[in-house]
């Protein structure tokens, strides 16, 4: 008897979460536009408010189109489920607060998105929850930030812009030893170059509005859960492991097991702050995702030929690119990301500031703006833009100069990729 | 709540009910390598629609300390043994694979204090293929993808979850990684060697429910045959599209006939 196997990648991004519509067969997820559900009897109704019985009450808390997505990455990550949320940082936020209690801590990279670094440095802080942030390669900064009241370890799989590699396995092991969970932001990676729960991450979520939906047009999150983070056995999660007065007494870990996490998330979490994903949007998410595995490859193909432009280029001080062999994490990025270390990566130019802004403004084919993951290509300096609450410490603590511009590559023809960039090099001259 | 029984904690789902003298008992069984909330929707109903609900952890799964029981006769015992430490004279048991040849064991065994058997993705005899059995043996991780996809109906992977947002794989999976080393072994060796179903079958007395999926890929129905002809009154309730996950799978089908079945 030969083992079984399971659908490969390319095979759950076009179909995992969706049989075709038993009402009408529709073979593409139908857009669910509703935000409520007809109960069947009284009965009906009062069992799925006390979740007796699966299903739909309110397109706030679930919704059919919505679940589709929220399944779909969950496959394609490799855990029990996901919840969709308004926004990346919405995922964040939901993770956060379904975990930590005000006077609680949190352990980050230094090296992350402007907004997350801002939600951890400032705004949670007015709620009570302090942050530690460790440069992500000092694996003994890690662990010497830990304090008893530490709840959560968070990093990006790719930090944002320098593109540290998160080692996964070696931080997922300093949490564990502490018995707290790993959250890993996925963004940069997708799950077509890095599934962080093989490696040891315990939650991750995407900024969706970047390569899953990877065109640019809809702003969603999607925050996943392993299951493998033993709530119980950690005995630091009363929020998931005791009863709950705010959801008739429930011990969420107790009723439902390996799904508590995201129970809580989305019966306390959804319910109250109310991030939730519109079923248009998870639409148009499922659509991005359905070619994620072809447009990866090719993102990865393009960047490969525009750092090796830039690599070379007499006005470039230095470009950061995991897979350069001076990339202080060439050989993490070779164990971790086999496929490719993205498609959103860093470079200084020599002129400095000033040079950076007419290198900026002289791109026709680069787009210039806030956003990353986009089918076209993009520009941005993250001192004055993306990274521009962060202070002179922060900033370098992330590899972020006065100089360093930050691209994201897109799927045209890397010839005129390069050819826009060698006009813009010429301008910051 | 959590008991003791033969000085090991077992823990016992009862949907935040305290257990109540005066209402009617059901007892949910788990499967091999499985726990307590694979019975989720279906024991948070009973609870709140007045029956003193014990889903249980069985030895070693779960909350419930191990070690694992080496046969289903071992286990029916067991399950008497918390009963006593429960408090509870009689209850319907509802079992789903392994626990569905416990709950069998245990109507053979001691008839008075089994009011009604629900038996979910069952079969006798229950072999177990032995790449499974050595796979398990070994702590393979293979094991666990068996289990998992043939575990489920040929569709699941592909579609919808009744669960909004949730992946069946890798809940069943992130269950199977949690145990201990052993665990799964000693629950399919326990259903390949019970050998007395049939014999066991005749002598169950309470009204008996077989709930089988037909797209059942470890216990197809067929395979569920002769136990149901060796129960004099057994009833059947086939549920379309479903595979062994029946509980996760179709869980208002499921739900509805327990409904009917123990009302």
């Amino acid at each position: 008897m030969s083992a079984p196997k399971y659908p490969g990648f390319d095979t759950l991004a076009l179909h995992a979460g969706q049989s075709p519509d038993p009402a009408t067969g529709s073979r593409a997820v139908p857009i669910y536009a509703t935000t409520s559900y007809v109960f069947r009897s009284s009965e009906h109704a009062a069992s799925l408010f006390n979740m007796e019985r699966a299903g739909h009450v309110y397109s706030r808390i679930s919704n059919p189109t919505v679940a589709v997505l929220e399944e779909r990455v969950a496959a394609l990550e490799g855990g029990v489920g996901a919840i969709a949320t308004a926004s990346g940082q919405a995922a964040l936020h939901l993770a956060i607060a379904t975990l930590l209690d005000a006077g609680q801590h949190v352990v980050a990279s230094g090296s992350l998105y402007g907004g997350s670094h801002n939600l951890l440095g400032y705004t949670l802080k007015r709620f009570g929850i302090d942050t530690t942030f460790v440069s992500p390669r000092d694996l003994d900064a890690w662990h010497a930030a830990l304090r008893p009241n530490t709840r959560l370890v968070f990093g990006e799989t790719l930090g944002n812009p320098g593109l540290d590699v998160l080692d996964i396995p070696a931080v997922a092991q300093i949490a564990h030893a502490a018995r707290v969970p790993l959250l890993v932001d996925s963004t940069f990676t997708t799950p077509y170059l890095m599934q962080p729960f093989t490696l040891g991450a315990d939650l991750l979520y995407h900024s969706a509005t970047k390569f899953l939906g990877g065109h640019g047009t809809v702003i969603g999150g999607v925050l996943v859960d392993s299951g493998r983070f033993d709530w119980e056995a950690s005995g630091k999660f009363p929020q998931l492991t005791a009863p709950y007065a705010g959801f008739h007494g429930m011990d969420f870990e107790e009723e439902s097991g390996t799904r508590a996490f995201l129970l809580r998330a989305r019966r306390e979490g959804l319910r109250d702050f109310g991030a939730c994903m519109a079923a248009m949007t998870a639409f148009q998410i499922l659509q991005g995702i359905e070619t994620l595995h072809l447009r990866m490859p090719r993102h990865v193909e393009n960047t490969r030929k525009v750092v090796a432009f830039l690599a070379a280029h007499p006005m470039v001080d230095r470009v950061m690119y995991p897979e350069l062999a001076e990339h202080p994490d060439h050989a993490l990025a070779g164990r971790l990301l086999p496929r490719g270390a993205g498609a959103v990566f860093s470079f200084d130019l020599k002129s400095g500031r000033e040079g950076g802004k007419r290198f900026i403004e002289s791109l026709h084919v680069f787009s210039h703006l806030a956003n990353v993951g986009d089918a076209k290509s993009l520009v941005i300096h993250p001192a004055s833009t993306t990274h521009y609450r962060m202070s002179d410490d922060d900033l370098k603590l992330a590899g972020i100069g006065a100089g360093t511009v930050r691209l994201s590559i897109g799927l045209e023809d890397a010839g005129d990729l390069i050819g826009d960039l060698e006009r813009g090099l010429k301008a910051a001259r | 709540m959590n008991l003791v029984v033969d000085g090991k904690r077992v823990f016992a789902y009862t949907a935040a009910h305290a257990l109540d003298p005066a209402k009617p008992s059901v007892v949910f069984l788990h499967g091999a390598g499985l726990d307590h909330s694979w019975f989720a929707l279906q024991s948070r109903y009973f609870g709140y629609h007045g029956r003193n609900v014990l889903a249980l952890d069985l030895p070693g799964h779960g909350r419930s300390e191990g070690p694992p029981l080496a046969s289903i006769e071992g286990l029916a015992e067991w399950v008497m043994r918390v009963l006593d430490g429960a408090g509870i004279a009689k209850a319907s048991l509802v079992g789903h694979s392994m626990g569905s040849l416990a709950a069998l064991e245990c109507a053979a065994r001691h008839p008075q204090r089994v009011e009604r058997i629900a038996l979910i993705g069952t079969a006798f005899p229950m072999k177990v293929g032995d790449a499974f059995l050595e796979a398990a043996r070994k702590n393979e991780h293979t094991a666990f993808d068996m289990e998992t996809i043939w575990g489920h109906a040929p569709q699941v992977p592909l579609g919808g979850n009744p669960y909004p947002g949730m992946w069946m794989y890798g809940d069943t999976l992130a269950r199977l990684e949690r145990l201990a080393p052993g665990v799964l072994h000693a629950g399919l060796k326990a259903c390949n060697d019970y050998a007395a179903g049939l014999e066991s079958a005749a002598k169950v007395k309470s009204p008996a429910l077989f709930i089988l999926g037909q797209r059942d890929q470890m216990t197809p129905p067929r395979a569920a045959k002769a136990l149901v002809q060796a129960i004099a009154g057994a009833r059947t309730v086939s549920v379309a599209a479903a595979g062994h996950s029946l509980m996760a799978e179709a869980p208002d089908a499921v739900l509805d006939v327990l409904i009917e079945f123990l009302a």
